[in-house]
C-alpha cells in the first residue's frame, strides 16, 4: 500500500454514513417533469437549442455552453423556457428548460466509443464536452477543460474521499460499479497523455469500497495501466483538493496553484464513472447517483436519479415525515448549502440531500463571544488562525485579513464545527472575501476612470495655454499698432490719410477686428469638440465594457445609441470648424498684402513681424492640414468601427451599421472639401 | 416547504463556551481541596465571597451595557476569574480584600474592556496585583500548613475562620510561605544547610509543606483539561521549561547566592496554578502554537527575575501581566505559515 501522509488541522464529526450504505443503488419511478438548470456548470450559463413545445429523445442535446453541454434525462416535450429556483448559494432563480416526460423514456441515438483509444485526443475532449461531463463534487467545473490541460501529467488521483458526513454516492458506487470506474480512470488517463501513476485516494472508513475496488483492480487484465489505492485514516476535510494532494504526494500545492502545476489532475469517483458512461456507453451526463439521508426520512438510500427530478420526488420517495424536517440540506453537513424549499431540481453536483431532523442540525443559537481559545486554528486545514481572521473581519480591517491569507480558507467549515462560542465564522470569511473582491474591482475601475480623467484634464490646460499665448500675441500686436499711430501723428506729419503708416494702423486694427470674432467662434468650436470628444470616449468605454461582461444586446442599444449621436455631434462641431478656418484663410491674403506695403516703416517693422507670425501660426491650421488632421481621426475610428461590426452579433450590428455608413458619408465629404482646399491653394 | 436560509456548516461540535469554563472550574477543584486540607477553611471562604462579588459584578456591568444578564452569566466565565483569585489570594484574608480584588477583576480588568473576549490582560491576575501593591500587609500574611502549626493546634473553626474574615486577628495561625522564607530568610547560609534548619522545608519533599501538594493538584487538575482539549501543551510546557532553566542556570550549586532549588520553582509558589490555569486563559494569552511557545517562556523567565531579584517574593502575576502585554506583539511575528505559502508573513505585512 502506498505510502501516505499527514495534514494540518481537521475535525471528525459524526460520520453518520451507515444509513445510507445498507441497501443497493435504488431506481426511482420517472418524474412527471424535469427541470434542466442551465447554471450548473462552473463558467458561463449554457445556451437552450431547444424551443417550447419541441419534442425531445432522452440524451437528446438541450443546452450548449462552451465546455460541457447539456441533454434531455428522458424523452418528453419542452414545455417551458424560464425562471425557476434553483439550488445555487447565491439563492437566486435561474433560467431552465422544463421537460413534461413522455414515459416511454426513449433514448436517442446513442455514439458508443468503446475503442476510444482510437480517436485522436482532441476530438475525444470535444466528445467529452459535448456529451456534457462534468465535476461531480465540487462546482461541476466543465471536465473536459480540466482533462485538457497542456502541462505534462505525472499523476492522476481519483478523489474516493467523500470526506463530509452522511454522504455515500461514491461509496455505493465504487461498491457496486469500481469496473466502469476503472474503465472512467482508463479514459482520464489516455486524455491526459497517459500519466505514469493513477492513485485511487480513499478513506478508511469505507472497507466494503476498498475490497471491491481491490477485486476490480485484480481481474483487469495486464494491459491496463496499473492503478494503486492510498488508504489514509478517515479525518475531514482529506477530500480538498488540496489536502488530498498532500496527503498522497506529501507535497504542498502553493498558495493560488492548480493542481496542474505539480502534474496532478484530481477527478472524483463520480466524474470518472459519468466518462466512463459517455465515452464507453454513448449516455451523455444524465443522470448521478444520489444519497438521500436524513432522520426526517424514513428511508435512507442512493438511488440513480436524472438530472433534473424534482427534490420533493425523492423525498417522497423515502416517506419524509414533513413534520419533522428541521432544514433540507444539498451536499454534506459541513459545506452544504440548505435549500429554500423542496420544489427544485437535482443538478449534476447533488450528491446528497439531508432532510434532518431537529437533532442533527446545529439549533441556531446566538453567538458568544470569541475567547481565542484556538480551538478554530487547531481544526484549520489551511493552518490559518480563523480566531484572527474573525477579528478583523468583525473590523472590516481588510489587508490585515489579507496578510493573514484570508484567500487560502477553503471555507470548509471546520472552524465554524469546533467553535465554542458558536461564532459562524465560515460566513464571515465568505463576506470577507467578497468585500475584498468587491473592492479589488471598484478599485481598478476607479484607476481607469482617473487615469482618463487625468488625461483629459492635462489636454484642457495645453489648449488653454496655447490659447492664452495667442490671446497675448494679439494683445502686443495692436498695441504696437496704436502706438506706431500715435507716433506719426505726432511727429507733425501733415500726411495724407493713404500714408503708409495709417494704412497699416487701419489694415491692423481691421485685422484685429475681423479676427476677435472668429477666433472666439474657434475656440467655442474647439471646446465643443473637446468636449464632444470626451463624451465619444465615453461611449466607446461604456460600451466596451458593456460587451466585455456580456451585456445582451437589449441592453447595449440606448449605449450604441449614445455613441453614435455622441459621434454626430463631434462631426458637426469639426465640419463648423473646418468651414471657420476656410474662411479665416481666404481672408488673410489681404492681411498679407498690407504687410507688404509696410516694409519702409521701421516703427511697424516688429509690427509686422507679429502679424507675419500670427499668419503663419493660422498657416499652421491652415484648411488642408485642418482637413487632413480629421480626416486621419475619422479613418482610425472607421478602422475601429469595422473591426467592432465583425465581432458585433446581430442586433449590435445593425446599429453598429447605421453609424458606419454615417461615419462613411462624412469621410466623403471630408475628402472632396479636401481636394477643393488643394485646389484652391 | 419553504425554510430560513442558513449558513453551513450544519452541524457543531459539542464543546460550548459555557462547558469549557465549567470544565476550568472542575479541574480547579482538587487545587482547592488541597488548599483548604492544608490551610482550613479560608479557600472556601474566599471563594464563596469572591463567586458572589464576580457574578453580582459581572450582572451590574451586563445591566449597564444594556445587554442580557442571563445569557452572559450563562458562560460561567466570572465564577472561573471568581475561582482564580480566591486560590491566589491568602486564605482567611478580610473579606473586603476578597471583595476589591474580585470587583476590580470584573469592572475593570473584564468589563470595561468590552466583556468576555475582549480583555488584553487576565482579570484574576489584574485583581491580584491591584490589592498586591495596595495591601501588601494583608496580602503577605499567609497560613502555615497543617503539620507545622504548633502542637495541640488545628486549624482555625469555621467560625474563628468567619471572625478572622470579619476582621479579627488570625495570629497563631499564620505562617511564611516557602518562597517568602527563601527570599528573606537564607541570610548567607548554604542552601541545603537552610532547608535543614526550616521545618517548612525540612519536612517536606520537593518545596515546601503543604505548597509542593497544592501545586500537585493544580498540576493534576491541568492535565485533565489538556487532556480535554481545551487548552494545548504549548505556553504551559514553554513557561515551566524556561522557569526550570533559569532555576537550573543560577542554581549555582546551592551556594548562599543561589537563587533556589529547581523544585522550590517548579512546585511552590502560585507556580502550577500559572502554568495550567492562568496562562491557557486564551483570550489573554498569545494565539499561535508557536506565539504560545514564546509567550509561555517569556513569562517563565520572568517569574524567576521577579522571584529572585525583585521585590515580591512571589512573580508569577506581575509576570504573567508582562505577558499578556507583550501577546500582541508577539503575534505579530509569529503568523503559522498556511497551507502553500513558503514562509509566514507578519500580521502588519501588506498583501502583495
Ligand atoms: S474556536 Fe471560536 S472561540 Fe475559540 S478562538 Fe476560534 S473563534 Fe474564538
Ligand atoms: S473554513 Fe477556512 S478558516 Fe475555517 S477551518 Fe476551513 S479553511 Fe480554515
Amino acid at each position: 500500500m502506498r505510502k501516505v501522509w499527514e495534514t494540518p488541522g481537521g475535525i471528525h464529526p459524526a460520520e453518520n454514513k451507515h444509513q445510507s450504505v445498507g441497501r443497493p443503488i435504488g431506481q426511482l419511478a420517472l418524474p412527471e417533469q424535469l427541470v434542466i438548470a442551465l447554471n450548473q456548470h462552473a463558467g458561463p450559463a449554457a445556451e437552450p437549442q431547444v424551443a417550447v413545445g419541441q419534442t425531445v429523445l432522452k440524451g437528446e442535446r438541450i443546452a450548449r455552453s462552451g465546455a460541457a453541454a447539456l441533454h434531455a434525462p428522458s424523452s418528453g416535450t419542452v414545455v417551458a423556457i424560464e425562471q425557476r429556483p434553483v439550488a445555487h448559494p447565491s439563492g437566486l432563480p435561474a433560467e431552465c428548460i422544463v421537460i413534461a416526460c413522455d414515459g416511454r423514456d426513449q433514448w436517442a441515438e446513442r455514439q458508443p466509443l468503446a475503442d476510444y483509444r482510437s480517436v485522436d485526443r482532441q476530438r475525444l475532449l470535444d466528445t467529452v464536452a459535448e456529451r456534457g461531463v462534468a465535476g461531480m463534487g465540487g462546482a461541476g467545473f466543465p471536465t473536459a477543460i480540466k482533462l485538457a490541460t497542456d502541462r505534462p501529467i505525472t499523476m492522476l488521483i481519483v478523489n474516493a474521499t467523500e470526506c463530509e458526513p452522511y454522504i455515500t454516492a461514491d461509496d455505493a458506487l465504487l461498491r457496486e460499479r469500481a469496473d466502469e470506474l476503472l474503465t472512467g480512470v482508463d479514459i482520464a488517463s489516455y486524455l491526459l497523455g497517459d500519466p505514469a501513476e493513477r492513485v485511487v485516494g480513499i478513506e478508511d472508513n469505507k472497507p466494503e469500497a476498498i475490497a471491491a475496488l481491490r477485486a476490480a483492480i485484480a481481474a483487469r487484465g495486464a494491459d491496463h495501466a496499473p492503478v494503486e489505492l492510498a488508504i489514509f485514516p478517515t479525518k475531514y476535510p482529506s477530500g480538498g483538493e488540496r489536502q488530498l494532494i498532500q496527503i498522497i504526494t506529501g507535497q504542498e500545492l502553493a498558495s493560488g496553484a492548480l493542481p496542474a502545476e505539480l502534474g496532478i489532475v484530481c477527478q472524483n469517483v463520480g466524474t470518472l464513472y459519468a466518462l466512463k458512461r459517455a465515452i464507453v456507453d454513448g449516455e451523455p451526463l444524465i443522470s448521478r447517483v444520489t444519497t438521500v439521508t436524513g432522520r426526517a426520512c424514513a428511508v435512507n438510500g442512493n438511488y440513480d436519479t436524472l438530472i433534473g427530478t424534482p427534490i420533493s420526488a425523492l423525498l417522497a420517495h423515502n416517506r419524509l415525515a414533513p413534520e419533522r424536517l428541521a432544514r433540507l440540506i444539498m451536499g454534506g453537513p459541513m459545506m452544504g448549502i440548505a435549500l429554500p424549499s423542496s420544489e427544485l431540481p437535482i443538478i449534476k453536483t447533488s450528491n446528497c440531500l439531508i432532510a434532518a431532523d431537529d437533532t442533527e442540525v446545529a439549533a441556531e443559537q446566538p453567538a458568544q463571544p470569541c475567547i481565542r481559545c484556538g480551538l478554530c486554528a487547531e481544526a484549520c486545514p489551511a493552518s490559518l488562525l480563523p480566531q484572527q481572521l474573525f477579528w478583523h473581519a468583525q473590523s472590516q480591517q481588510h489587508d490585515k485579513l489579507e496578510a493573514h491569507n484570508l484567500f487560502d480558507c477553503i471555507e470548509c467549515g471546520a472552524c465554524s464545527y469546533v467553535c465554542p462560542s458558536n461564532i459562524p465564522l465560515v460566513q464571515y470569511f465568505r463576506a470577507g472575501k467578497g468585500e475584498i473582491r468587491q473592492q479589488r474591482a471598484d478599485k481598478a475601475k476607479s484607476d481607469f476612470a482617473r487615469e482618463r480623467f487625468e488625461l483629459r484634464q492635462q489636454r484642457l490646460e495645453q489648449q488653454e495655454r496655447d490659447k492664452q499665448a495667442k490671446r497675448e500675441a494679439r494683445k502686443l500686436a495692436a498695441e504696437q499698432a496704436k502706438a506706431a499711430q500715435a507716433a506719426s501723428q505726432a511727429s507733425g506729419d501733415e500726411a495724407p490719410a493713404n500714408s503708409a503708416a495709417a494704412m497699416i494702423a487701419a489694415a491692423q486694427a481691421r485685422a484685429a477686428a475681423r479676427l476677435a470674432s472668429p477666433e472666439q467662434q474657434r475656440e467655442k468650436l474647439e471646446r465643443a469638440i473637446a468636449s464632444s470628444r470626451a463624451r465619444l470616449e465615453r461611449a466607446d468605454a461604456n460600451l466596451a465594457a458593456a460587451s466585455a461582461e456580456g451585456a445582451d444586446a437589449e441592453a447595449l442599444k440606448p449605449l450604441l445609441a449614445g455613441q453614435a449621436a455622441a459621434a454626430q455631434k463631434l462631426a458637426q462641431a469639426e465640419q463648423k470648424l473646418a468651414a471657420l478656418a476656410e474662411a479665416d484663410s481666404a481672408a488673410s491674403p489681404a492681411t498679407e498684402s498690407t504687410a507688404s506695403a509696410d516694409a519702409e516703416l521701421d516703427a511697424a517693422g516688429r509690427a509686422i513681424a507679429k502679424a507675419r507670425q500670427a499668419a503663419a501660426e493660422r498657416e499652421a491650421l491652415s484648411p488642408a492640414a485642418l482637413l487632413d488632421r480629421d480626416i486621419a481621426a475619422l479613418d482610425k475610428r472607421l478602422t475601429k468601427l469595422r473591426d467592432k461590426l465583425v465581432a458585433a452579433d446581430d442586433d449590435q450590428r445593425e446599429l453598429l451599421a447605421a453609424s458606419l455608413a454615417k461615419l462613411e458619408a462624412k469621410q466623403q465629404a471630408l475628402h472632396s472639401q479636401r481636394e477643393a482646399v488643394a485646389d484652391g491653394v | 416547504m419553504v425554510f430560513k436560509p442558513v449558513s453551513s456548516p450544519h452541524r457543531h461540535a459539542a464543546l460550548s463556551t459555557a462547558r469549557v469554563m465549567q470544565w476550568v472550574i472542575a479541574a480547579l477543584l482538587p487545587g482547592i481541596a488541597v488548599l483548604t486540607w492544608q490551610f482550613g477553611w479560608g479557600t472556601l471562604i474566599n471563594c464563596a465571597i469572591a463567586t458572589a462579588t464576580a457574578l453580582l459584578c459581572e450582572a451590574a456591568m451586563v445591566a449597564l451595557r444594556g445587554r442580557s444578564i442571563r445569557f452572559y452569566l450563562n458562560d460561567y466565565s466570572a465564577a472561573v476569574t471568581a475561582l482564580l483569585l480566591a486560590v491566589a489570594l491568602p486564605p482567611l484574608a478580610p473579606w473586603w480584600l476578597v471583595v476589591i480584588a474580585t470587583a476590580s477583576a470584573i469592572v475593570i480588568a473584564k468589563q470595561s474592556y468590552g466583556g468576555l473576549g475582549y480583555n488584553p490582560f487576565n482579570p484574576a491576575m489584574v485583581g491580584y496585583v491591584v490589592v498586591l501593591i495596595s495591601f501588601p500587609l494583608e496580602m503577605s500574611s499567609w497560613l502555615s500548613p497543617q503539620s507545622l502549626l504548633a502542637a495541640g493546634t488545628s486549624h482555625a473553626s469555621l467560625g474563628e475562620s468567619l471572625a478572622v474574615v470579619a476582621g479579627a486577628s488570625a495570629d497563631g495561625w499564620t505562617g511564611a510561605t516557602p518562597l517568602d522564607l527563601f527570599k528573606h530568610g537564607v541570610n548567607g547560609q548554604l542552601v541545603d544547610t537552610f532547608y535543614a534548619e526550616q521545618p517548612l522545608f525540612s519536612g517536606a519533599a520537593l518545596a515546601g509543606v503543604g505548597w509542593e501538594w497544592v501545586n500537585l493538584a493544580f498540576l493534576a487538575g491541568g492535565l485533565v483539561l489538556l487532556g480535554r482539549g481545551i487548552f494545548t501543551w504549548h505556553a504551559p510546557l514553554a513557561m515551566l521549561a524556561s522557569l526550570a532553566l533559569m532555576a537550573a542556570l543560577f542554581w549555582d550549586g546551592g551556594s548562599s547566592t543561589s537563587g533556589g532549588s529547581l523544585p522550590l520553582h517548579l512546585f511552590s509558589g502560585a507556580t502550577m496554578l500559572g502554568a495550567l490555569f492562568i496562562i491557557t486563559d486564551p483570550v489573554s494569552s498569545a494565539v499561535s502554537t508557536r506565539g504560545r511557545l514564546v509567550y509561555g517562556a517569556l513569562i517563565g523567565v520572568l517569574i524567576y527575575l521577579i522571584r529572585v531579584w525583585g521585590n515580591y517574593p512571589d512573580g508569577v502575576a506581575f509576570a504573567i501581566l508582562l505577558g499578556n502585554f507583550a501577546a500582541p506583539f508577539i503575534d505579530n511575528y509569529t503568523v503559522p505559515r498556511s497551507y502553500g505559502h513558503q514562509r509566514a508573513r507578519r500580521a502588519t505585512e501588506h498583501p502583495q
